[in-house]
């Protein structure tokens, strides 16, 4: 492969702080930040978010924050955070957003790994947990706070509202404009941007070191790829020490200009996406996923004649839109009916997701199921999927417009270099490579060669034809079974998780002559059913041991045994038997990260009694789980699961009746 | 009889001030009839303190709120608030002196939004006439500005935006009593009583109604005066408690000192009376 040239960015460009003033300047009247806050959307200019990013800069300058402190980034994603971010990397410091919802004990590793001098929190809660942590953690030195609810009884000699230290930066404006001046000049595209922890499904958070030029490059290239422009307009929800809404609510959004939209809170998500319509817009799966039922259990409800109508055009659009879409030949008739479909049902459906001036979607993190994939592109909405992960500063493969398909992940984004291991494994070299894991050179070193290829602990190919990229599963959960064949415990698992009933799933059989799963029903949707049917349940235990549920389950695991079967090389990963698990897996139990994905080895050693007793033959088992709620305390879970066998197929089924 | 209060304010030990006397009852009777609801009680609400009244069934409880919020006028005694006798009212007379109520079986319109319940609780700062209001024209639509202002402020307040523009019939329990909250909490009141905010709620419930009850104090100053039967709930929320018990007071202090009172433990155990 080709090395890219070397980019050349001006020195307006080579900073966040730098590309904020350029904005300020070239688009200075346009709307930088929404908030919706007391029902109502407020907005800041570009020119006014640069004033007040200079006056939280002055304010930290006054607080006595120096080049290379690090300033922990603690809430829900807000406007004042952002703009906390940018004004800790004008004065040299260095942002680090941490998950809002972790508990006390995770970032207190966190805080006390990287250092932080300064911690700024959204509102009380998180500052209860920060004076908490401080028992153990000493380097914190000052606290600041955005929401001044509850805070007025807390000792405050160390502790700022950051109103407080905007004002005071504002007072200080002749003290420190030279200071910050020079601060500011002294940046360049190799200082660091921010610092992210990975959540790490094994072991601890590591501190992925970002520069300047990484994000900005980066932000460069993905934002020319999609020829997103000032103008469009984002919803920032996701966590804000997730790499993606950095890149894209602070790399893209300053690089390009466009606008940043904060919901006013979490659950009120869905109707803000709906007020805002984004023009480019980000969700995990799990959320087209859950947008998907919730129409679905809608329509269920409708009148038959909307039901059918419903039905009638979103079949004609399965096969109509996504052509559309890719811009390949379609009939004048076909046009027509999708035109008609689009005033009864795909307009005003759109329009009540939010979806309606959506011109780029993408989806990552976790496979998508095709039906979902489709349903979104058959309405018109281009959704894309992309691969990335932190260290690459997010992307490595997306697909291109008119290329896009459920099942791979596309082509190598512009000036990332992919290469297959032999091993299969996955490695990319790109601008946006991270520097290093902070404090942690052995982990740097064997993530990172000295050419810059990393690898990435993906196993995949790139597809005959095509040239995109598909990834079959994580390297290292890719296994043998006892027979030899090949062992992806992921493969199954998302086909189990495409049907809306199953949240999650973990399938073992890692050197076994047999696989089993555990199963997580989706509340939502095998709720919705029981409710329809006159089921009484009161508890998401009592829901997920009801007979009819484990039937359902149970014909669904043996459809997916059916479709597995279809496959050679994983025939053998057919489910033999399965249980529904008494709770839901939970990031506050260590079960998942906060990214929502499933930490196999604790599942394992958590459950460990309910694999044995799987591969035990026994018909049911009693179980005892300790579970963390969410103020911290724990309780116990008690049950008692059944426990199924499914049908196998094929040569699967052969095998195990010897 | 163990109000051990100094006379004029002082700062509680979490440091709220808490003020001189804002509502005195002097020896109030109630009867329905021959049967005697209150019994000569006296006690006094002091400026910014969390006052609860407790008792078990049948106590008077709510009938010595609903004395308070003017529902029902004692035959005998007399209240002194903000300095004055207060004479013989009507409750809206009541409520437009900064008294505001929430109920102990939810008292909501079931079949307007969340919002258009909260700003109910405005009414009394509204003065724009019906013809205004028909055509929303001069005042009527910058009352509405400023009112809808502090609804928001209160929405907020509550944590309850995600249901702003519910009906209230479709919310579960919690949330209404919540909403309800937000609504006494609208009319800015001097004094805000509360009539068993946490019944009937889980555990989990009642964890967020006692958070939202502190806060408002500790937020606004609002003196609140409550009753509840959860005594856990009660002893951890107030500053000084009133027990009750047959119409008769037969409690009076800070929650150690009723919690240690004979008299109380009696009552609470079911010691039979004579």
């Amino acid at each position: 492969m080709t090395v890219t040239p070397e980019i050349k960015l001006s020195p307006e460009q080579s900073s966040v702080p730098a590309l904020l003033a350029r904005n300020a300047r070239l688009h200075g009247m346009q709307t930088a930040y929404r908030e919706k806050e007391f029902g109502i959307w407020q907005s800041w200019t570009w020119a006014e978010t640069q004033a007040e990013v200079r006056a939280m800069a002055l304010g930290f300058l006054a607080l006595g924050m120096a080049r290379g402190d690090y300033v922990a980034i603690i809430g829900r994603n807000r406007p004042a955070l952002y703009w906390a971010m940018v004004a800790a990397q004008s004065v040299g410091a260095i942002p680090v957003p941490l998950y809002q919802d972790a508990v006390a004990e995770e970032m207190a590793y966190v805080l006390d790994h990287c250092g932080a001098r300064f911690v700024v929190c959204g509102d009380q809660e998180q500052v209860d947990k920060v004076i908490e942590v401080q028992e153990k953690v000493t380097c914190i030195e000052e606290i600041m706070y955005l929401d001044k609810r509850g805070m007025r009884k807390y000792d405050h000699s160390h502790m700022n509202w950051l109103e407080d230290v905007m004002r005071e930066g504002r007072a200080a404006e002749t003290r420190f404009a030279k200071e910050l001046e020079t601060r500011l000049k002294e940046l360049t595209l190799d200082h660091t941007c921010v610092m992210l922890y990975t959540s790490g499904t094994t072991g601890k958070p590591k501190g992925v070191v970002l520069s300047n030029r990484n994000i900005i490059v980066t932000s460069k290239n993905s934002s020319e790829f999609d020829h997103l422009k000032p103008g469009d307009e984002i919803l920032a929800y996701l966590p804000m020490a997730w790499v993606g809404d950095f890149i894209f609510a602070i790399g893209q959004a300053y690089w390009t200009g466009f606008c940043v939209n904060c919901p006013e809170s979490a659950q009120t998500m869905m109707t803000d996406l709906r007020e805002i319509g984004p023009t480019y817009y980000f969700a995990p799966p799990r959320i087209f996923e859950n947008m998907l039922t919730t129409v679905m259990i809608r329509m269920e409800d409708a009148s038959p004649f909307k039901r059918r109508m419903f039905h009638h055009f979103m079949d004609f659009a399965r096969d109509v839109g996504p052509k559309l879409l890719d811009g390949k030949d379609v009939g004048l008739g076909a046009r027509l009916k999708y035109a008609l479909g689009n005033l009864l049902v795909y307009g005003p459906l759109k329009d009540t997701l939010g979806l309606r001036r959506i011109r780029v979607a993408y989806t990552a993190g976790e496979a998508i199921g095709p039906e979902i994939f489709d349903f979104y592109r058959s309405l018109g909405i281009n959704l894309k999927q992309l691969y990335g992960q932190t260290e690459a500063s997010v992307f490595i493969t997306q697909q291109p417009d008119g290329e896009v398909r459920s099942d791979t992940v596309g082509v190598p984004s512009p000036g990332v270099e992919v290469r297959i291991a032999e091993s299969g494994e996955v490695f990319y070299r790109s601008p946006g490579t991270f520097e290093s894991y902070y404090k942690n050179p052995e982990s740097t070193a064997s993530t990172k060669d000295p050419e810059g290829w990393v690898a990435t602990g993906d196993a995949g190919f790139f597809e005959e034809g095509s040239g995109h990229l598909r990834i079959i599963d994580r390297a290292k959960d890719v296994g043998k079974m006892a027979d030899g064949s090949m062992f992806a415990p992921k493969y199954v698992e998302n086909k189990l998780k495409f049907f809306p009933n199953i949240l999650e799933s973990v399938v073992f059989g890692n050197n076994r002559d047999r696989c089993v799963a555990f199963i997580n029903i989706d509340l939502n949707a095998v709720g919705s059913w029981a409710e329809r049917n006159n089921i009484a349940y009161s508890s998401y235990q009592e829901l997920a041991g009801l007979k009819p549920v484990l039937d359902t389950i149970q014909e669904h695991v043996e459809t997916v045994n059916e479709s597995v079967a279809q496959d050679e090389m994983l025939a053998g990963c057919q489910i033999h038997r399965f249980l529904v698990l008494h709770k839901e897996l939970d990031a506050d139990d260590g079960e998942m990260t906060r990214t929502r994905k499933v930490r196999r080895r604790i599942v394992e050693e958590k459950f460990a009694d309910l694999i044995d007793a799987l591969y035990g033959g026994k018909d049911s088992i009693y179980t005892e789980t300790e579970v963390t709620y969410e103020d911290g305390r724990k309780g116990k879970l008690k049950a008692t699961l059944e426990i199924r066998d499914a049908k196998v197929f094929g040569s699967a089924q052969r095998m195990a009746a010897e | 009889m163990l109000d051990t209060q100094p006379e004029e304010g002082y700062v509680t030990a979490d440091g709220r001030k808490i003020g001189g006397v804002a509502m005195e009852m002097k020896n109030i009777t109630l009867r329905f009839g021959g049967v005697v609801a209150i019994k000569d009680i006296s006690f006094d609400i002091r400026w910014g303190e969390v006052r609860a009244i407790i008792g078990p069934n049948g106590a008077g409880k709510s009938s010595m709120l609903n004395v308070i919020s003017g529902f029902y006028n004692p035959q005998e005694g007399e209240i002194i608030y903000k300095g004055y006798k207060r004479p013989r009212m009507r409750p809206y007379q009541v409520a437009r002196t900064g008294i505001a109520r929430t109920f102990q079986n939810i008292a909501l319109f079931e079949g307007m939004s969340v919002l258009d319940n909260i700003m109910t609780g405005r009414l009394h700062h509204m003065k724009a006439n019906l013809f205004q209001q028909a055509l929303w024209w001069g005042k009527a639509s910058r009352e509405e500005q400023e009112n809808r202002e502090k609804v928001e402020k209160i929405i907020d307040f509550l944590e309850i935006q995600h249901i702003r523009k519910t009906p209230v019939a479709r919310l579960p329990y919690g949330l209404k009593k919540r909403v309800e909250l937000a609504r006494a909490l609208a009319a800015e009141p001097s004094i805000l009583l509360l009539d068993e905010p946490m019944a009937g709620m889980n555990v989990e419930e009642k964890e967020d109604m006692c958070r939202f009850i502190l806060d408002v104090n500790d937020e606004f100053g609002t003196t609140t005066v409550l009753i509840e039967h959860d005594m856990g709930v009660v002893m951890d929320l107030s500053d000084r408690v009133v027990v009750m018990d047959y119409g008769k007071k037969i409690g009076d202090g800070t929650p150690d000192e009723v919690r240690n009172n004979e008299e109380v433990i009696k009552a609470y155990l079911g010691v039979a009376h004579e």
